[in-house]
């Protein structure tokens, strides 16, 4: 845990819906406690842009997209289940 | 939005799908701008009706469309519509696109999501090409995903009102199925079901062994349809229904015309032929000679150049036409002329349905004129019992409707009698035609005899005749009744023997009688003459004798004057006295 690996994700949401807003603060809320300075969150909008859905192939949304570090992993929900999300993102044995 | 209907679409509120068959159950297609719910088993085809209303959407109708493929992915949907002939490839390049929406298999699913972000970049898509038409095909598959009942409902709603408000034509596929797993499909289909404008389900099932496919209307919101499950099946070219003949159909035209049944005297039975468009039905045992009594009708029809198409389910067509050539049948140029087709149907396997869409198919590329059928009871055979009467139902009426001679034959079997009731396939009330043929067994002969049952619009002969088979060709020939027997073979060679030799002694002895006058007639004759002649010597002598007395007497009157004169005596007084 010398050098900080840098966590990349996308997370599509669909403009104001619940869900949408509750991934949000759910990914906010991991990356601040398990994730502090390094990870870059970067939120698609899907109503406003719809290709990049298409392009991403999410058909539901949210949906988040671990694009870095390998292996890349694609999460779909509110993430409120926050130990299989950790689980997914391969950060459930790391120390708090 | 680029939308360019074509009139006759706009003024119709059904979108067609070009599904023989379909359209026509439906009056015309699917609820345009609603959404229609397909419902089926693995394996029913939902996703092949589903690709052809797109298909012909993009190709005829200019309306183009997106698949949303939720279980296989486009390119094996393409792959796999390839052989239907729909041009999928060309026409996903600009008419039809495909979004491929399958779940990856990574992915992991934490708490609540929806399908806002499908629904978005479809919107992106629909407006870029002006699709008209959608297909979600397998939304169970995503459905499932969903984590409670609740959620599935919302998004249900989510997608109608989103189709509802685009005002697409759309068409949502869901699994159906028996088991544990699909309870939730059940669920959502239920809940669907009440939803949607149009609901539609597909069973596939296998009727001892037999596959049979139905389709049947669940319901369609403001529109009439045909309730019944009707059978359908998945051709060379995509989806086909069969629908029975539905009342509003115009009546085909109907000819008198006569044609030849090749048999003369059968024709002169039958007072001049088959109608042309007839149904003729020819029954019988096995070996009876329906074969062949088939034959000489395509042979009669080839000899009139006249298309015609011979399906044989019992033997290979070559065989057909070289056990037909024994009898004086020559089929064997025709088929090299390209005139006459012989199909075997053993080739051809599957239900009674698929055997009458390849014979559909295959009679209208031959542009077929006269159709046989060779037996037709082979469909009520292996599963088919259901089904195998409403397809020779269907079988006569489109070879009606489509002008088409039909001549089918149906074998008995040794046990049944004449009766159908026990047959399940009972078209006989159908034919126009029905001829049955059966064994006559005396004096250890088994000998055919045909008699016509019965024959509409016709005069035709009652009485049962004799078939006699010989190398050079068909015939008939009266049968005898002898004692209220009938009959035929030697028995009947026999009768017709012992009635010319009689004959032949009737005619010898009207001869010698004829001969026996003659001659008595001859004798009477000569006597007559003789006699003339007697009677000519007889007046002769009379004559003689007369004319010898006058002498006599002349020469005495004559004397006596003479001897007056020299007596001197009184000459008038002796001119008083003589006589």
């Amino acid at each position: 845990m010398t050098s900080p690996v840098i966590f990349k994700f996308r997370l599509f949401i669909a403009g104001e819906a619940m869900n949408s807003t509750q991934a949000i603060a759910n990914l906010t809320a991991l990356c601040r406690i398990h994730l502090l300075n390094r990870h870059e969150i970067e939120v698609v909008d899907v109503f406003l842009e719809p290709k990049r859905a298409l392009a991403d192939r999410v058909f539901m949304t949210p949906t988040l997209l671990k694009l870095g570090p390998l292996p890349k992993r694609r999460i779909v929900g509110t993430l409120s289940q926050t130990k299989l999300v950790l689980q997914a993102l391969g950060l459930s044995d790391l120390p708090k | 939005m680029k939308s360019s209907l074509p009139s006759i679409a706009k003024n119709s509120n059904k979108a067609p799908t070009g599904i023989a068959g379909f359209d026509e159950i439906t009056g015309g297609g699917l609820p345009r701008e609603r959404t229609t719910l397909l419902v089926g088993g693995p394996g029913s085809g939902k996703t092949v009706l589903a690709l052809q209303f797109m298909a012909h959407g993009a190709q005829n109708c200019d309306e183009p469309g997106i698949f949303v493929a939720f279980e296989e992915t486009s390119g094996r949907i393409v792959q796999n519509a390839e052989s239907f002939g729909w041009n999928l490839a060309d026409l996903q390049k600009k008419k039809i696109f495909f979004m491929d929406a399958q779940p990856m298999p990574d992915m992991v699913q934490s708490g609540d999501f929806d399908l806002g972000g499908m629904l978005a970049a479809l919107e992106a898509q629909i407006n870029e090409m002006g699709a008209r038409r959608i297909v979600f095909d397998a939304l169970d598959i995503v459905l499932a995903l969903l984590p409670d009942p609740a959620a599935r409902r919302r998004e249900i709603y989510r997608l109608h009102d989103w189709l509802l408000e685009r005002e697409l034509t759309g068409i949502i596929t869901l699994k159906s199925g028996m088991d544990e797993s699909h309870s939730m499909s059940e669920q959502s289909f239920g809940f669907m079901q009440f939803m949607v404008d149009c609901a539609v389900i597909l069973n596939h099932s296998a009727e001892r062994g037999v596959s049979q496919r139905g389709l049947r209307v669940l319901k369609y919101r403001g529109s009439g349809f045909d309730e019944n499950e009707a059978p359908f099946l998945i051709g060379k070219k995509g989806f086909e229904v069969i629908v029975a003949r539905t009342l509003d159909r115009v009546d085909t035209e109907v000819t008198s015309e006569r044609i030849s049944s090749g048999v003369e005297r059968l024709d002169t039975m039958l007072n001049g032929g088959y109608y042309r468009g007839a149904s003729i039905l020819i029954t019988g045992f096995s070996g009876t000679a329906k074969t062949t009594l088939s034959g000489t009708f395509a042979e009669a029809a080839c000899q009139r150049d006249e298309h015609t198409m011979f399906v044989s389910f019992d033997s290979d067509g070559s065989e057909v036409v070289r056990n037909l050539a024994s009898v004086g049948i020559q089929l064997d140029r025709y088929v090299k002329k390209g005139i006459l087709r012989m199909v075997s149907a053993r080739a051809i396997t599957g239900s009674a349905e698929t055997y009458l869409a390849r014979i559909k198919m295959l009679a209208k590329e031959h542009g077929a004129r006269c159709l046989i059928i060779d037996p037709i009871s082979t469909w009520s055979k292996s599963g088919n019992d259901l089904s195998a009467h409403s397809v020779a139902e269907r079988l006569i009426d489109w070879s009606k409707a489509e002008g088409i001679t039909l001549v089918c034959t149906r074998l008995l079997d040794e046990m049944s009698s004449l009766a159908e009731g026990s047959s399940p396939l009972q078209i006989s009330t159908l034919v126009d035609t029905w001829i049955h043929l059966n064994y006559l067994v005396q004096a250890g002969e088994r000998n055919r005899g045909l008699s016509i049952i019965k024959s509409r619009g016709t005069a035709h002969s009652n009485q049962v005749r004799e078939l006699i088979l010989s190398d050079t060709g068909v015939n008939l020939a009266d049968t005898y009744t002898a004692g209220g027997e009938v009959l035929m073979g030697t028995l009947r060679w026999e009768k017709e023997r012992a009635e010319r030799s009689l004959h032949e002694a009737n005619d010898a002895a009207v001869k010698l009688k004829r001969v026996k006058l003659d001659a008595e007639e001859a004798e009477l004759e000569v006597r007559v003459k003789s006699l003339n002649v007697e009677l000519l010597a007889k007046q002769i002598e009379r004559d003689l004798l007369v004319s010898s007395t006058a002498n006599h007497e002349g020469e005495l009157s004559r004397g006596r004057t003479r001897m007056s004169e020299l007596r001197g005596a009184d000459a008038s007084k002796a001119e008083v006295k003589l006589p």
